[in-house]
């Protein structure tokens, strides 16, 4: 293929043509391919079918195999191990909720590290998406005594209590309606996930979340190669680039194979509860119909299916 | 209802007495009982060993001390038991904190067979179901145990979970909960580069 005439690696153009951005990336994409005279490797095409990407919900079962496959290429490439990218659909009939016990959490932060080694989040620069605060028996839930960075030599320190935050997976989420490119939506189980390739990186969504769950990617993640977890999802832990939004998944990758999520199995005092909604007899819906349960900034109608509640 | 807590109170009220009897008795297996059977068994005339309930409630293994278990290796079957509340010198790392003006070794381990433990009527039960002993007292927290609201459970939200026993957590002896050290806080944001 050194023919700088050759045709660029562009398929013929689908029945109903091209959008403005396909086509305007497609001519982008054909000038270069000519001026550099590059041939049609693996890489190439992945490249190009990145550039030009489908939203995830478009995808066909075929193309979102070969993106699949081009991601588990580039993050081998990448970190020097064999990476697991799936796409594992909800399952039918599943509404996930979450309830954490305030009278048990110790605030030891346990839950906040298990997380980041399950779900690759950055260890430098650093990114946790559970945020345990630290408040005042005397004062209850009052944001504005709250302190995340509290260091006790032993937890819980006389006269605190612990809430830990991460994304409360909204049923009416002020985030999804924000996003000005739909690379954020709810689920039908439920969770509200983050295409991590579509999103432009505006932060809208960070801005329009009342409970500060998302984190935005200043720099380029840094996950050490034999710590990252190599088993991942599309929609979930899939190591990130720099420029995308991120949050809690409910551990999807776990919690859509029949699993708890990862802060459920690391929690010392078991304070964290996690179920199916639709399920009678699930602890999620024990929990509902038995404890004093409430929501954050219930005033706001976001709905979130992220329940705390007194279990003492 | 009434009527039952009476009964209750008279059970909790003789099960000292019981336990002189209970442990020579031989060991036999008792009639299906479970859930509400479970307390409404609570009759004197029911010896013998529990019906196990593990299956219906997997849990990790009993947090025995290092070379403690089994309870056998020294004390004998036919061993002489004294009876009577005493400070047992060879146990002094064990200090007790759990109603300890009412309480002491042998109302909850077996006198007989030290490889079990017993509960208030008599029959004995084994470690891995020790909370069925704490129950007798904790009820509406061995309700939620069972539920999944109380401690911790792991494994599989739809499907086997596996649950951790009462003792995992609280020490049957000093059950309060012990503080741990916490994991390092997150950074300030002006110190992320």
């Amino acid at each position: 293929m050194s023919d700088p005439t050759s045709a660029p690696p562009v398929p013929a153009p689908p029945a109903e043509g091209y959008s403005r951005r396909e086509a305007l990336v497609m001519g982008l994409f054909a000038l270069a391919a000519a001026a550099t005279t590059a041939g049609c490797s693996a890489a190439d095409k992945l490249a190009y079918e990145e550039f030009v990407q489908k939203h995830f919900k478009d995808l066909s079962p075929e193309e979102l195999k070969d993106r699949l496959a081009g991601m588990e290429m580039r993050y081998a490439e990448q970190y020097g191990q064999r990476v697991t990218v799936s796409a594992t659909p909800p399952i039918p009939g599943t509404r996930f909720g979450y309830a954490l016990d305030l009278s048990r959490c110790i605030g030891c932060r346990k839950c906040v590290y298990g997380c980041v080694e399950e779900n690759n989040q950055s260890r430098d620069p650093q990114t946790h998406w559970i945020t345990v605060l630290e408040m005042d028996k005397e004062e209850g839930v009052n944001l504005q005594h709250a302190n995340a960075y509290y260091d006790h030599e032993t937890v819980p320190a006389p006269g605190k209590f612990y809430m830990p935050v991460a994304c409360q997976h909204c049923d009416n989420p002020p985030c999804v309606k924000v996003c000005p490119v739909q690379a954020t939506w709810m689920e039908p189980d439920g969770i509200v996930v983050i295409d991590y390739d579509w999103c432009i990186g505006c932060r809208c969504c960070i801005s329009a979340c009342p409970y500060g769950a998302r984190r935005f990617n200043w720099g380029k993640p840094g996950i050490p190669t034999d710590e990252l977890n190599p088993v991942t999802e599309f929609l979930g832990n899939r190591p990130r680039a720099r420029g995308v939004v991120e949050k809690c998944s409910f551990c999807l990758q776990r919690v859509r194979k029949g699993l708890y999520p990862k802060c459920v199995e690391v929690c010392p005092v078991g304070a964290r509860k996690f179920g199916n909604l639709l399920d009678p007899d699930s602890e999620i819906r024990y929990i509902l119909e038995n404890k004093r349960v409430f929501i954050l900034k219930e005033e706001l109608n976001t709905q979130p299916k992220f329940f705390y509640y007194y279990g003492l | 209802m009434t009527r039952l807590r009476l009964v209750r109170l008279g059970v909790a009220g003789a099960s000292a007495a019981l336990l002189l009897t209970a442990a020579c008795r031989p060991v036999q297996e008792s009639g299906p009982r479970y859930g509400g059977a479970l307390e409404r068994a609570g009759k004197a005339t029911a010896p013998g060993v529990a019906k196990s309930t593990a299956a219906l409630f997997p849990v990790a293994p009993p947090p025995f001390s290092e070379g403690a278990f089994p309870c056998s290796e020294c004390h004998g079957l036919t061993d002489k038991v004294d009876r009577t509340p005493h400070v047992v010198e060879f146990h002094d790392e064990i200090v007790l904190r759990h109603d300890e003006k009412n309480r002491w070794c042998l109302d909850c381990h077996d006198a007989q067979n030290r490889d079990k433990l017993h509960l208030a009527d008599g029959r004995l039960v084994d470690f891995t179901e020790s909370y069925r002993l704490c129950g007798q007292c904790h009820g509406p927290t061995l309700r939620n145990w069972k539920a999944g609201e109380h401690g911790k459970r792991t494994g599989s939200w739809s499907g086997a979970k596996r649950y951790l026993l009462c003792a995992s957590c609280h020490s049957p002896h000093s059950p309060r909960f012990k503080p741990l050290t916490p994991e390092q806080p997150p950074l300030r944001q002006e110190a992320i580069r």
